[in-house]
């Protein structure tokens, strides 16, 4: 176990030698299994996962050939003391990045009181001009809001960044849930771990809870999908199922006159609102990218006249960009008055010369990453890469100073995962999901993504990252 | 229910009953070759199996000669072969994919283990052809299994079931006439032993020699076996059987729906038109033609159906 002891991270699982409390009965009821029927366990999942369907496509692959995601059995655990103050962290920022948005698309007070500067908002590429005006349903933009945590000490967490748009993966989060309870009934019956399987209803709660104004009797939500060959499909699948919505491709959907309808057998229905899981340039060729097959025409003239409501509202990107993450304590500050919880991660932002200056120099320490990226795809993780592969990212940022920023490598807790030659520590983030609508949500967990490579900092999917099971334990349990 | 789901339910049944019937259709195959022909002539069962699956044109532009290992091979694997059973079982289950919303899991995890397992089985190349038409078949009877026992008696499952039936009609019609114009040209071959043996082939294929045999007793004799796939109200592969299936799931959709369409009223007069016929008046008609006919009009109901319920509306 020495190896587990690693000092310069924090060890979600040891104190020094000592268990702490969340991971103690966990260990114990582990332990009672041989590394034979672990295997067998981890065989069997795998076995549930493909038989399933979960599994993901990797864009740039061979026929976008279908991935299972690495299952790691271990969960991570949190106390319930520590997750209250994670959840107040969470709702706190879901709020003030709704206020932010129903603000720049209004009279922009933020930027008029000088705490943002203008051209950091409205030239920016997710921002939204013919949002301008446009006020959704209880002033929400973004409903469903994916914040990536990291921990680096006891109670230190820092957010790495906002989703704002449609943050995946919360059918992992679900499904590691099944898949644990199927295998280890026991550790649940001891553990006393808080359920998660109310997400599906509270978000459908959510999602009628923002129905348009113009909506009489019970409103009708559906999911929007690219189609079966997404990456995500199956959680858009999943995701309607569990919530008994429709499920409806571009094609489904038709609008007339002042509403959008969906084509049935029994002839037009009307839809009310739309929780849309894809992009903003494909939602309407009318007024976005003319090209798109994937949407509606017409839509956004009705969601315009309150015929429907999009979720989340067009434009809301605005609010996750990697530029405006660094404001967004001074959001909670101005629209909430209240402190940040949940601290920023410190974020240089190469547009300002002196900080280009010195994320130039010390590029063998930092991470960059492109301001519109995500996925974990074109970034550069400074302690991790040659000196060829830095030189090449250098002239990058010199080419366009403006479309990176950097961060120092943080120092991501370990948790225990299961590798070849047993349990060791492995970096981690989280990633809950928090509900904005008649009430903003959060359920006691999340997606768990670790990096299964040893002393890799890269957690995503994409990048041969794994998940885990996400559990919120009583403190004397 | 969405157009869109209907429709990937309709095809996603007629899919795997398509898997069904070309392993049936290959297990005709085999057992017909083992039998040594009467003229020492060339044998052209595989010829016939192509000409049955529709597949004769597709299979010409690839190979010269119609041998068991390659006509398996385009009938099972083939890529290019866009009914084989490998093409059929992924358009079986992207449909269903795309309806995932609208099938239980059970449902699902058996279309997508059979798929999984297919392509392993194409990699490995372990099973011979009688065990892989064994395999076909149970597949698609699991999924049947699966789908009959979990699913919700709503519009999805009526739609899933005319999928089935209008493919097996189609079906059956194709399997009969092959026996009857394609195989055994020559008239004073009629009633002897080879005919005989073919007429039993077709029945075991059919999983119904033995209830063949239950219900006409005695010899068989190719108006007892017409009759038995084209007539037999009992017998679940003949038409009438499918027709009576069609117009019943049909109505069943437009009741809940409160509107008759024209499928309703093209499948009704099917049914009749089959549930009026005698035997020896379609012998007499020429069974070819008759069958002909019939895979023409269903055709048409399938293109009604589509019409009915606004399939590949944009």
């Amino acid at each position: 176990m020495s190896s587990m002891n690693k000092p310069a991270f924090f060890n979600e699982m040891y104190d020094g030698d000592v268990l702490r409390p969340a991971y103690e009965h966990i260990v114990e009821l582990f332990a009672k299994y041989s590394p034979d029927e672990l295997a067998l366990k981890k065989a069997e999942a795998e076995t549930i996962f493909r038989r399933l369907g979960i599994t993901f496509a990797v864009y740039g692959e061979e026929n976008n050939a279908e991935r299972l995601i690495p299952f790691d059995m271990m969960p991570r655990v949190f106390l319930e003391s520590e997750w209250r103050r994670l959840e107040r962290g969470v709702k706190q920022r879901a709020r003030a990045l709704n206020a932010f948005l129903w603000d720049v698309y209004h009279r922009g007070e933020i930027i008029r009181s000088g705490r943002i500067p203008a051209e950091l908002v409205y030239c920016n590429a997710a921002y939204e001009p013919s949002m301008v005006g446009i006020t959704p349903s209880r002033k929400i933009y973004s409903h469903i809001i994916g914040i990536d945590l990291v921990r680096t000490g006891l109670g230190e967490f820092y957010v790495l960044e906002d989703n704002c748009r449609t943050p995946s993966g919360v059918s992992y989060m679900l499904e590691n849930r099944e898949i644990m309870m199927r295998m280890f009934p026991d550790l649940f019956h001891r553990a006393r771990v808080e359920p998660i399987d109310n997400y599906p209803d509270a978000l459908r709660r959510t999602l009628l809870s923002v129905a348009p104004v113009k909506c009489d009797g019970a409103p009708c939500a559906v999911i929007l999908t690219p189609g079966a060959f997404n990456s995500a499909y199956y959680e858009h699948s999943f995701l309607a199922d569990q919530m008994g919505l429709e499920l409806v491709e571009g094609s489904d959907l038709f609008v007339d006159g002042d509403y959008c309808y969906m084509r049935t057998t029994r002839g037009p229905k009307r839809v009310d609102v739309i929780y849309r899981r894809i992009d903003d340039a494909f939602l309407d060729p009318l007024c976005f990218n003319p090209d798109s097959l994937v949407g509606v025409p017409g839509l956004m003239n009705v969601y315009r006249s309150g015929g429907v409501q999009i979720c989340s509202a067009p434009g809301a990107g605005v609010a996750d960009d990697k530029a405006v993450y660094t404001y967004v304590p001074e959001m909670i500050r101005f629209y909430l008055g209240e402190e940040p919880i949940l601290k920023n991660v410190p974020t240089w932002m190469c547009h300002k010369q002196d900080d280009l200056t010195y994320v130039l120099e010390n590029l063998k320490d930092l991470v960059v990453k492109e301001v519109h990226g995500s996925g974990g795809y074109g970034m550069l993780v400074g302690p991790a890469a040659t000196k060829a592969e830095i030189e090449t990212y250098g002239a990058r940022i010199k080419a366009d100073p403006a479309a990176f920023i950097a961060q120092p490598t943080l120092a991501l807790s370990t948790s225990p995962t299961f590798v070849e030659s047993g349990l060791a520590p492995r970096h981690v983030d989280l990633r809950p999901y928090c509900l904005v609508g008649e009430k903003v949500t959060l359920v006691p967990g999340g997606l768990t993504r670790v990096a299964m490579r040893e002393g890799s900092l890269v957690v995503n999917s994409s990048q041969g990252g794994g998940v885990k099971d996400t559990w919120v334990i009583a403190d004397d349990a | 229910m969405l157009s869109r789901t209907a429709e990937s339910l309709y095809w996603a049944a007629r899919y795997m009953e398509r898997t069904d019937a070309t392993a049936r259709l290959l297990e005709v195959g085999y057992r017909m070759a083992m039998m040594p022909t009467a003229s020492g002539g060339h044998a052209n069962e595989w010829e016939s199996v192509l000409a049955a699956a529709g597949a004769a044109q597709g299979y010409a532009n690839q190979f010269d000669e119609a041998t068991k290992v390659d006509t398996a091979e385009f009938l099972i694997f083939d890529e290019a072969n866009a009914s084989s059973i490998r093409n059929c079982l992924r358009s079986a289950r992207n449909n269903l994919r795309a309806a995932r919303t609208a099938i239980t899991s059970e449902v699902w995890e058996a279309v997508n283990e059979s798929y999984l397992r297919l392509l392993d089985m194409e990699q490995k190349r372990n099973l011979s052809l009688p065990e892989l038409c064994d395999w076909t078949k149970r597949q698609s009877a699991v999924l049947r299994g699966a789908f009959s026992t979990t699913q919700l008696r709503s519009d999805g499952y009526d739609f899933f079931n005319l999928g089935y039936y209008v493919e097996r009609a189609d079906n059956t019609a194709r399997l009969l006439d092959v026996k009857y114009y394609v195989l055994l040209p020559t008239i004073d071959m009629v009633g002897g032993e080879i005919d005989r043996f073919q007429w039993l082939t077709l029945l075991r294929a059919l999983s119904a020699h033995r209830a063949f045999h239950w219900a006409y007793g005695g010899d068989i004799s190719p108006d007892k076996v017409a009759h038995f796939l084209i007539l037999n109200p009992s017998s679940p592969r003949s038409l009438l059987f499918c027709a009576e299936q069609v117009d019943r799931y049909l109505k069943h959709l437009s009741l809940a729906n409160g509107a008759r369409t024209p499928a309703d009223d093209f499948a009704s007069d099917m049914f009749e038109a089959l549930g009026t016929a005698r035997i020896d008046e379609i012998m007499a008609q020429g069974v070819h033609d008759f069958l002909t006919e019939c895979i023409k009009r269903n055709a048409r109901l399938h293109r009604l159906i589509g019409e009915s319920y606004l399939f590949g509306a944009v």
